[in-house]
């Protein structure tokens, strides 16, 4: 078929309806199904040289998997994806595919890219529903390794790391802080938007490998860095960017006012919108949300989810500006999330209670660009207003978390924080110890960290192999 | 994962000594560290100060006192039962080194983490001299372990069943008025009791330290929910304490932060103890 007689639009994904949603933690995106998956299917041209591939940081051969669906070749489809992508289900959902894959499709020049982010969600979750998981594991190397590979953090770079590795015959073990695996997957991202049954599923397939899990252990307390080094043949550290950081203004320190990651941690990893569950939470009726990432967006919509009537997103530049992904700001306007833009909390404001009662903004202009390239805001003298809210969650980035450097001697650190590693391979200052995701680049996306855990378990397969 | 309970006491009246098996916290943990447990899946996570910790036998001691709904749940539990997650050591521990003379002042349940630094400033080769209280004799806790591991030991009780009729910090005052020369005071107790304590001690020429329990999830950094002002900087309690300079830390922010939750709490205490007495637990 020619790229003229494809049809411009995509076929749309049903979502819960805003109204209803919004008392609920339910997934919004519900999903194709079968019919919906083949139709979008179709619309795939099966470009000899396919630019989509190119865009993806894991290289899943789309077309191909693209094709085996239309051919309803549902096993065939998702074992393509899981050749390069151990994570399927959870791509699909939380990818910025807009701006990768789906950002080079040709029929994106004329009309919507293919949906190819909503098929490899329709692949895994097809395989899901069959119970799957089953098929992977013809693709472990019989070769086993008697070499041990130390994975630090189980978020996606850890996960990815570790699947290849195991894949690949080593014997790994993954070390994770918190009582549940995931990293970012189980605390961060929201149950609406990427259900923790599927988180879990996929590390239970990460586990079927062989990969062995020790959950509450922490690298730099219980064990030092140089003490793993010391025992495991390589080392990778997925340790990402946990650490919350804070505006430093007056009154940040009132109660009721979170960082996003324990605001998230509470509701996500801790279950607080469940009454079975102990976890405490501080609600009120308005919320002010600071920042415009994902974070900020899943901090918003998680609090009205808890019960908050008015919610305010408070973020220095212009939407444009937003690093959140569109589909996320959508959603949340939707949901009736206010959105103050080019506008900047000065201080918090509280009672005598101590209780928060309101934050005090000034309205900011954009000036000359910054280091990022994006126009940097500056404060407009006079412009001050006040926002009344119970609740203030500060979603405005996350630094990688320095207790991986207690006991790491060799270990080179940059200025901000992240572990200095090699681009391609991962490999740090510390021979035998490989870094990627977010503790090497800072907060970035789950796939990207993917994309690191990958080719640092290439490279840790070449370093095994020579020494 | 899950954690055997090997021991279980009534130390005092609602106050439980509990042994736990976790080797990697036990080979790992030092004075002055904690743990943070979460009693099953639906359990919240709470922080507890390591009362001991035994790297041969590979098994961890928490003191705790039944306040809340998972102090109530864990006092439930006994010997050969199981906590879901334990982990640990959390904290930077306690720089025990050789000072010279050092006070140690323990009030309530706070006396529990003041045992190990007793033990490991002891052994570092200092004079340790303990001040022990509690709101009376029954409710003291682990008179004859500290005894064993100071030089010398005085108790104050508030009602004045045992001991001195009064605080903790009157005998401190008297130790630091007398001919004495002290180097270093650690305080630990409920925050009151560290505020007044830190002021009186303050005008001394004598470094004087707190360990503070605060508020917190994770335990490494990653919720800020621990902050604490400290010399007019946040300070996160679980990474860069919990130890602080006493002089320095801002306690009425501390205590209105640990507030956060009361209604919250009373009201999850109350629904747990109506469900006990329903015989739905």
């Amino acid at each position: 078929m020619s790229e003229k007689s494809k049809p411009k639009t995509r076929i749309p994904m049903p979502e819960q309806p805003a109204g209803e949603r919004i008392n609920n933690f339910e997934e919004v995106a519900l999903g194709y199904s079968k019919e919906a998956a083949l139709a979008e299917a179709s619309r795939c041209l099966n470009c000899k040289e396919p630019k989509c591939v190119e865009g993806c940081p894991v290289n899943v051969d789309i077309p191909g998997f693209i094709k085996l669906l239309t051919e309803e070749a549902f096993k065939g489809a998702i074992e393509k994806i899981k050749a390069t992508n151990a994570l399927p289900a959870i791509c699909g959902r939380v990818c910025p595919q807009e701006t990768q894959c789906e950002a080079r499709c040709v029929l994106g020049k004329k009309g919507e890219p293919v949906a190819i982010g909503r098929l490899e969600r329709f692949c895994a979750d097809y395989e899901r529903g069959k119970g799957g998981n089953v098929s992977e594991k013809a693709i472990i190397s019989e070769v086993a390794s008697e070499k041990k590979v130390a994975i630090v953090g189980s978020g996606p770079a850890g996960l990815t790391a570790a699947a290849d590795l195991a894949k690949l015959g080593y014997k790994v073990t993954i070390f994770e802080s918190l009582h549940k695996a995931g990293g970012v997957l189980s605390y961060g991202i929201p149950e609406f938007r990427l259900p923790k049954a599927i988180v879990q599923e996929e590390v239970e397939y990460i586990k079927s490998l062989g990969v062995e899990l020790k959950p509450n252990y922490i690298i730099g307390r219980v064990k030092t860095l140089d003490a793993l080094a010391e025992e495991f043949d390589a080392v990778f550290l997925g340790t990402g960017a946990g650490l919350p950081r804070f505006m430093g203004i007056e009154g940040e320190n009132l109660n009721g006012v979170y960082s996003a990651n324990e605001f998230l941690t509470r509701v996500n990893l801790m279950k607080a919108y469940d009454p079975e569950y102990d976890t405490l939470i501080k609600m009120g009726k308005k919320v002010v949300v600071v920042g415009g990432g994902n974070v900020a967006m899943d901090s918003a919509r998680a609090a009205l989810r808890l019960g908050a009537e008015e919610v305010d997103v408070v973020y220095r530049r212009g939407e444009e500006e937003m690093p959140a992904r569109r589909e996320e700001i959508k959603h949340a306007k939707e949901e009736g999330i206010s959105f103050r833009l080019l506008s900047n909390p000065i201080r918090v404001l509280g009672d005598e209670q101590f209780n928060v009662k309101g934050v005090e903004c000034i309205k900011m202009e954009l000036g000359a660009p910054d280091e990022s390239g994006r126009r940097s805001p500056v404060p407009i003298e006079g412009s001050e207003f006040s926002l009344e809210a119970e609740v203030v969650i500060i979603a405005i980035g996350t630094s990688p978390n320095p207790l991986i450097f207690k006991g790491s001697k060799g270990l080179s650190q940059h200025k901000k924080g992240t572990v200095i590693a090699e681009a391609e391979s991962g490999a740090t200052s510390k021979p035998g110890v490989f870094a990627g995701g977010d503790v090497v680049t800072g907060a970035a996306t789950v796939i990207s960290a993917m994309e690191a855990g990958k080719k640092a378990a290439k490279a840790i397969d070449e370093y095994l192999k020579k020494n | 994962m899950s954690y055997k309970i090997l021991k279980k006491e009534e130390v005092a009246p609602a106050v439980h000594r509990m042994e736990i098996n976790a080797p990697d916290v036990a080979k790992a943990a030092k004075a002055g560290q904690f743990i943070i447990l979460r009693i099953d899946e639906k359990g919240e996570r709470i922080p507890l100060t390591i009362a001991d910790f035994n790297p041969e036998t590979g098994t961890v001691a928490v003191i705790f006192q039944e306040m809340g709904k998972t102090t109530k749940q864990l006092a439930t539990l006994s010997a050969g039962g199981f906590i879901e997650d334990f982990v640990g050591p959390l904290g930077t521990p306690s720089d025990v080194r050789k000072v010279g003379t050092v006070i140690l002042v323990g009030g309530g349940v706070g006396v529990a983490p003041i045992y190990p630094q007793a033990k490991a400033y002891t052994a570092a080769g200092n004079k340790v001299i303990s001040i022990i209280g509690a709101r009376n004799k029954e409710l003291l806790l682990l008179e004859k372990e500290m005894r064993e591991v100071c030089s010398e030991l005085y108790i104050a009780t508030d009602d004045g069943s045992k001991g001195h009729h009064g605080f903790v910090t009157d005998i401190m005052k008297e130790i630091l008025d007398s001919d004495e020369k002290v180097d270093r005071v650690v305080i630990v107790g409920p925050p009151i009791m560290m505020k007044v304590g830190a002021g009186v001690a303050a005008p001394y020429d004598v470094e004087i330290l707190v360990s503070l329990n605060t508020i917190m999830v994770d335990g490494t950094g990653m919720c800020g929910g621990c902050r604490v002002t400290v010399d007019g900087e946040t300070k996160f309690t679980c990474v860069d304490g919990p130890e602080f300079d006493a002089r320095k830390v801002d306690f009425v922010e501390l205590m209105n932060r640990l507030s956060m939750y009361r209604e919250e709490e009373t009201a999850a205490k109350e629904k747990y103890e109506h469900k006990c007495k329903c015989g739905l637990h």
